[in-house]
C-alpha cells in the first residue's frame, strides 16, 4: 500500500483563538517498502500527520490516498472502510505501554486480535498471539505474566504486539525508541528492521528526533517544519543540506558536522551519511593520501 | 553540607512472594554544586534513587538525607520539596494546570511565594526554556516536546537547590535538548544548583562533573566521564553503550585509522581526525 498526500493541510482549533495551523500543503508520498524516517522539531506536525494515515483524524483539506482508500471522500462508504484501514495500519504512540491494560500478556495481545478477527476461534487466536510476541523476541514464557511486571524494553514490545497482532501492511511508530536505554533501543530497532526484512509489515514509518538514528535505519526521509515538508528524499539527499538542517534546528548526523570540519580543512569527502560508508571513506582517504 | 547522602539504603517494592529489592545497601554522596549523570538500564534503580531524595518513597533500610534532613522524617517533607525540585520522564504525568503559565505557577503558589516574584519567575522560567510563546496556551494541546519544556520551567520557578531530572529531554529534538542542557548547566555554575540527569543519552552524560552508573541496585562505577567510558568492558556489562563519537572512534581504529587516545566528543574526534588527514 503505498501513502499518498497532496495539499493536505489540518487546522487545530479552528474556531477559537488557540487555533493552531499543525499541517499546511503538505505533499507527500510514502512508497511501499520503504523504512521511513519522518523528522521534524518539536511541534512541527509530524505526529498530526501520522494520525491522518489511520483516519483518527478526518482529512479537512486535501487528499490523502492509503492504498485504494481515498481518505478524502467525505461520503459514507469511506467512513466503513476505516476498519479495514485501521487493521492495515498499525499505529504505536508515544510510550505505548501506557496503554496496556489487562492483567496478563496474552489478554492484552489477544484485546488487538479481537477487535479486528472477532469471528476467528480460541485455536487461531492463541496461534496469532503467540506467533506475533514471537516476532518481538518474547517467548511464551511471558504469556501469563503481568505487563506491569515486564522491563520497560519488554513492555513496550508487547504494547507493540498488540498493534502487530492485527496483521498490518504498513507500521507506524511514534518515537519507538524514546526512552529506552542503549540495550533495549538496538533491540527494538533489530527487531523493527527484521519485521521489515521478512516481510512481516511492508512498510515501517518512524517518527524520530535523532538524527543519527534515522540515517542509520531509514530508506527515505521526510523533514517537517511548522506544518509542512521542507526536505525529503534518501538519508544523503536530506542531509547534504546542513545549512538548512541547522536552521531547523535539527541538525545533521555527527558523521555529517564530522565531514564539514573535514571539508574546513580541505579534506573532500562524500558519504552517504551512514557511519560504515564514512569510515570507509576516510580510511581511504588516509591511505590514498599517504 | 553534602547536598544529598545515601547512606546503605536498602529499598523494596512490594512484600511477600512479589518482593523486589531495588536498591542494595546503596550510598552515595552528592555534593553541592556538583552536576552528576546516573546512568544504567532500565531497572537498573534511577529512578528509585530519584524517587528518594525528595521522600516520594522512603528507604526500606538506611537513609537519605538532603542538606543534612532526613526524608523519613514527615516534618522535612515539606522543606525537602522546596529544595529539590524534579522533573519526570512524562510530562504528562505533572501538569495539573490547563494553561502553561498557571502550570508554572502552580509550584511557586504552593510554598507560598509573593504574587509579585511569581511573575517574576514565570517570566523566567519561560523565558530560559524557550517557552514564552505557549503562556497562554492550553498544556494539554501543546506536543511532548513542548510539554517537556513546560515541566523543567516549571521545576525552575520554585528556585530549587537541587534540580533532578528523570530523563527529562526524551521528547526532545536535539537542538532542543541543547538549549535545555545549555540552561541548566548555566544554573548549575552561576547559581550553584545541584543537577542529577538520569539519561540514557551517553552524549549527555559525557558533559556533566561525574558520571555514576548503576547496575541491579549498586553503584558499578563511579568518577569523571573519561575515566567512566574508559571501562569498556564495564559499559558494556551494564547495559550502555559509548557516545556516538566514541564508537565511530572505535570503528575508525579498527579500520586502520592510527587515531592516538581517548575519544569521547565530537570536537575531540574532530580534532584528531583533521589533525591525521591534514599532516599527509
Amino acid at each position: 500500500m503505498r501513502i499518498v498526500a497532496e495539499k493536505l493541510s489540518f487546522t487545530y482549533n479552528k474556531k477559537s483563538k488557540f487555533k493552531v495551523d499543525a499541517l499546511k500543503d503538505v505533499t507527500l508520498t510514502i512508497e511501499e517498502g520503504s523504512f521511513f524516517g519522518i523528522i521534524g522539531h518539536t511541534g512541527s506536525g509530524k505526529s498530526t500527520f501520522i494520525q491522518h494515515l489511520n483516519g483518527l483524524i478526518p482529512v479537512e483539506k486535501g487528499f490523502l490516498t492509503v492504498g485504494d482508500i481515498n481518505l478524502s471522500d467525505k461520503k459514507k462508504i469511506v467512513r466503513k472502510r476505516y476498519k479495514e484501514l485501521r487493521s492495515k495500519v498499525g499505529m504505536v504512540f508515544q510510550y505505548p505501554e501506557y496503554q496496556l491494560f489487562a492483567e496478563t500478556v496474552y489478554e492484552d495481545v489477544a484485546f488487538g486480535f479481537r477487535n479486528f478477527f472477532p469471528d476467528a476461534d480460541k485455536e487461531e487466536e492463541k496461534r496469532a498471539v503467540f506467533e506475533t510476541l514471537a516476532l518481538l523476541g518474547l517467548g511464551s514464557e511471558y504469556v501469563n505474566q503481568s505487563p506491569l511486571d515486564l522491563s520497560g524494553g519488554q513492555k513496550r514490545r508487547v504494547a507493540i504486539a498488540g498493534v502487530l497482532v492485527a496483521k498490518p501492511e504498513i507500521l507506524v511508530l511514534d518515537e519507538p525508541v524514546a526512552g529506552l536505554d542503549p540495550v533495549g533501543k538496538n533491540e527494538l530497532m533489530k527487531i523493527l528492521h527484521a519485521l521489515h526484512e521478512n516481510g512481516v509489515v511492508k512498510t515501517v514509518i518512524i517518527v524520530s528526533h535523532d538524527m543519527d538514528e534515522v540515517c542509520e535505519n531509514c530508506t527515505e526521509v521526510a523533514v517537517f517544519s511548522e506544518g509542512e515538508v521542507v526536505l525529503s528524499g534518501s538519508p544523503k539527499d536530506v542531509f547534504k543540506n546542513t545549512k538548512l538542517m541547522n536552521e531547523l534546528r535539527l541538525g545533521v548526523p555527527i558523521t555529517g558536522q564530522l565531514q564539514d570540519s573535514l571539508s574546513e580543512i580541505g579534506v573532500e569527502i562524500d558519504t552517504d551519511f551512514s557511519r560504515d560508508d564514512f569510515v570507509e571513506k576516510v580510511v581511504e582517504y588516509f591511505k590514498n593520501s599517504k | 553540607m553534602q547536598a544529598i547522602e545515601f547512606k546503605n539504603v536498602s529499598f523494596s517494592y512490594g512484600d511477600g512472594e512479589s518482593r523486589k529489592e531495588v536498591l542494595k545497601d546503596f550510598s552515595l554522596t552528592i555534593k553541592k554544586g556538583s552536576f552528576v549523570a546516573l546512568l544504567g538500564r532500565n531497572g537498573s534503580g534511577k529512578s528509585t534513587c530519584a524517587k528518594l531524595i525528595n521522600g516520594l518513597l522512603v528507604p526500606t533500610s538506611g537513609t537519605v538525607t538532603v542538606f543534612g534532613m532526613d526524608t523519613k522524617e514527615k516534618g522535612n517533607l515539606f522543606e525537602i520539596r522546596k529544595r529539590a525540585g524534579m522533573v519526570f520522564q512524562n510530562p504528562d504525568n505533572q501538569q495539573i494546570a490547563s494553561i502553561v503559565e498557571d502550570d508554572v505557577a502552580f509550584g511557586p503558589e504552593n510554598i507560598g511565594v509573593p504574587r509579585k516574584e511569581i511573575k517574576e519567575r514565570i517570566d523566567y522560567a519561560l523565558l530560559v526554556t524557550g517557552t514564552e510563546e505557549f503562556r497562554h496556551s492550553e498544556v494539554a494541546r501543546l506536543s511532548g516536546g513542548q510539554k517537556q519544556r513546560v515541566a523543567i520551567a516549571g521545576a525552575i520557578a520554585l528556585l530549587p537547590d537541587i534540580l533532578i531530572l528523570d530523563e527529562s529531554t526524551s521528547m526532545l529534538d536535539p537542538k532542543g535538548r541543547r538549549e535545555v542542557m545549555d540552561v541548566i548547566r548555566t544554573l548549575n555554575r552561576e547559581k550553584q544548583i545541584t543537577v542529577i540527569d538520569i539519561t540514557h543519552y551517553m552524549d549527555e552524560a559525557v558533559e556533566a562533573d561525574e558520571v555514576c552508573v548503576m547496575d541491579n541496585g549498586v553503584i558499578v562505577a563511579q568518577g569523571a566521564p573519561n575515566e567512566v567510558f574508559a571501562q569498556r568492558d564495564l559499559i558494556r556489562k551494564s547495559g550502555l553503550e559509548l557516545p556516538v563519537s566514541a564508537k565511530i572512534a572505535e570503528m575508525l581504529k579498527s579500520a586502520g585509522l592510527p587515531l592516538q587516545g581517548e575519544i569521547l566528543t565530537k570536537e575531540e574526534l574532530s580534532e584528531k581526525l583533521c589533525e591525521l588527514l591534514r599532516k599527509n
